[in-house]
């Protein structure tokens, strides 16, 4: 046989010819299953959204490469990256007859520690952009996010919880390498779709008509979610263990590369709860999708939407307090700011601000009776 | 491969400086997204075809390696919304399906959304040689030490795939009937473990050879882009172009 000349090649050779067709129709049905967000189906402003949400992930990755790049293999990382490259062009057979691909992030994550993977991960995904046309320029930001973001820190943290301090060896590595690799695409297609979901609501031209992807989130979350829960999902998780089982019989000091130093340094003060920190600041950025969801919470009424639910009177006790207390923030907004949510983000940092300090009088109160405490 | 033969011939694009390339490239890209008009994408695609043919690329192969790939499963992924978008009715169908005008619009704007973002991407690929790409990128702020990554990662990974093809070709060419489905994913599962074995191998014997020629953990990449004053002509239309095209479109 003579060599594959281009990429092409690589699949129409092993493909029985008489399975052409079945196998075409299927290609048809993955392909919508891929995650690779080609430019147009975001628009402009998301796709800059996306781009300063994976920024700090890049920096954190980029830090985290020149500290190995000192110690370790310069060429490692683009090794992996070429290597993830290539697992995403393995066709895999599933139970069923279908074939499925992987994205090998999970594996990445595992290997090279969450933070370097990203870089990893990013690094395909570039060159699938500029040179494929797999994935859009602008999209770069929100494709990076969900499949070299959230996709090897969802395996990792998985893969973590199940085998930490199992031995090399262990079959629970597997487990937990074939859980973390399932999860952490399941959670990565669930944000891709939540991005195409968005975009209707918010950018549709006068009449309604949608300008970006053109389907709900009702739509888009689980034609997304679930063929990926089912069968590529599957096949990420599948890849994973594989490959960590083969780590573990023939080059375990491959899978030794990410581990964190098992002398810890106690941190204090901001670098202890870095994790919680981080943590709160997304949940504040992603405060404003609370204003997708329509009406009001159930129980929490005001007295005139008490009327317009056809209650026909308003309770005595009901009317007479509902004026007292007139809140400098009504209904988490701003008035004067008459954007809704800016409003909206800016009562998520006020109320965060006035916790922390009550947390903080209350432990500096607290703490003042105990001796030598941090 | 084919593009770079390409990017080396004697046409309109390949004469631009890359680093202008990539941001006229962004600038289209961006005035694309933002267009609430047909007629803008239309007119800017036929800009790109335009481009294209002034740059000695064959039309034919331009607009099949544009539209047979990314664009077509955009076409399967777009076809419901022909029939599920609220609005007034276009056509009737049998079976009760009704396409409605709205849904139409929807499926011309993320096709032709798509197709123009694909063309302008591939028309940056095809006129830049690869490494060029890589240095012009350093004009966004990218890190030294990933424009360096990303040169090697190209490297490696037609190096990996001709592993990857001599792998599968030693284990079929030992076979005398077809595998059946648990051996397939075994040979998958053991060329991917020998993957990446061979890459890690592969990886420490290129940092010992990149150590030997002078290399001392900070990468440096030769920049030798000047802008020349057909760049300068070029970049300025390139702004008029999209900036006219934003606001045409908005």
């Amino acid at each position: 046989m003579s060599r594959i000349k281009n990429v092409s090649q690589l699949y129409t050779r092993w493909i029985p010819r008489d399975l052409m067709l079945y196998y075409g129709i299927l290609a048809v049905w993955l392909g919508t299953t891929a995650m690779h967000i080609p430019d147009g189906y975001l628009s402009p402003a998301t796709s800059i959204i996306m781009f300063l949400i994976v920024l700090p992930f890049w920096s954190i990755g980029v830090r985290k490469l020149r500290e190995k790049i000192t110690s370790r293999n310069v060429p490692l990382i683009a090794l992996v990256a070429a290597f993830s490259f290539n697992i995403m062009m393995f066709n895999i057979p599933l139970p069923g007859g279908t074939t499925a691909h992987a994205v090998g992030g999970a594996l990445a994550a595992i290997i090279l520690g969450p933070e370097v993977a990203t870089m990893a991960i990013s690094i395909a995904l570039v060159i699938q952009a500029f040179f494929f046309g797999d994935g859009g320029i602008l999209a770069l930001g929100a494709n990076c996010f969900n499949m070299a973001v959230v996709l090897p820190y969802v395996s990792y943290a998985i893969y973590q919880a199940i085998s930490k301090n199992q031995p090399a060896a262990s079959k629970r590595r597997m487990v937990g390498a074939a859980l973390g690799g399932w999860a952490g695409l399941t959670v990565a297609a669930f944000f891709a779709g939540f991005e195409f979901g968005i975009q209707p609501v918010l950018f549709h031209t006068a009449n309604g008509t949608p300008l970006y992807a053109p389907y709900p989130l009702s739509v888009s979350i689980p034609a997304m979610v679930i063929p990926h829960a089912l069968a590529a999902s599957l096949v990420e998780g599948l890849v994973t263990a594989l490959v960590v089982g083969y780590l573990q019989r023939a080059n375990q000091s491959a899978l030794e590369f990410g581990k964190k130093p098992e002398i810890s340094t106690e941190q204090s003060g901001f670098a202890k709860w870095r994790a919680l920190w981080t943590g709160l600041a997304v949940m504040i950025v992603l405060v404003p999708v609370g204003l997708l969801a329509p009406g009001t919470a159930w129980g929490e009424w005001s007295a005139g939407k008490l009327s317009s639910l056809g209650l026909g009177f308003v309770p005595q006790g009901l009317a007479n307090l509902s004026g007292l207390w007139s809140a400098p923030m009504p209904g988490y907004n701003l008035p004067a700011l008459k954007n809704a949510s800016l409003g909206y983000i800016l009562s998520g940092i006020t109320g965060t601000i006035v916790i922390g300090i009550i947390a903080w009088l209350f432990t500096m109160l607290v703490g003042a009776h105990k001796s030598g405490s941090k | 491969m084919f593009a770079e033969q390409m990017a080396r011939e004697q046409g309109l694009l390949q004469e631009m400086d890359p680093r202008l390339k990539i941001l006229s490239a962004l600038a289209v890209l961006l005035a694309v997204g933002l267009s609430r008009s047909l007629v803008v994408i239309l007119v800017l695609y036929f800009l790109a075809l335009i481009l294209a043919a002034f740059s000695r690329i064959p039309l034919g192969f331009f607009v099949k390696r544009v539209w047979l790939l990314i664009p077509f499963f955009t076409g399967v992924i777009a076809l419901p919304a022909l029939f599920i978008t609220p609005g007034p009715v276009l056509a009737r169908l049998p079976l009760g399906l009704v396409i409605t005008q709205t849904g139409l619009t929807t499926a011309l704007f993320l096709l032709l959304r798509v197709g123009t973002s694909v063309s302008v991407a591939v028309l940056l690929v095809l006129t830049t040689p690869w490494n060029s790409v890589l240095k012009a990128l350093g004009v966004l702020r990218v890190p030294a030490v990933i424009i360096l990554i990303l040169g090697m990662t190209y490297r490696y990974i037609h190096l990996l795939l001709h592993l990857t093809n001599d792998m599968f070709l030693s284990r079929k060419s030992r076979l005398l009937r077809r595998m059946n489905g648990p051996e397939e994913r075994r040979l998958i599962a053991a060329t991917s473990g020998t993957l990446l074995n061979k890459s890690l191998q592969v990886s420490s014997e290129v940092y010992l050879a990149m150590q030997s020629r002078g290399f001392r953990n900070y990468p440096r990449t030769l920049d030798t882009f000047k802008m020349r004053r057909t760049d300068w002509l070029a970049g300025t239309l390139v702004i008029i172009t999209a900036a006219a095209a934003i606001w045409m479109g908005r």
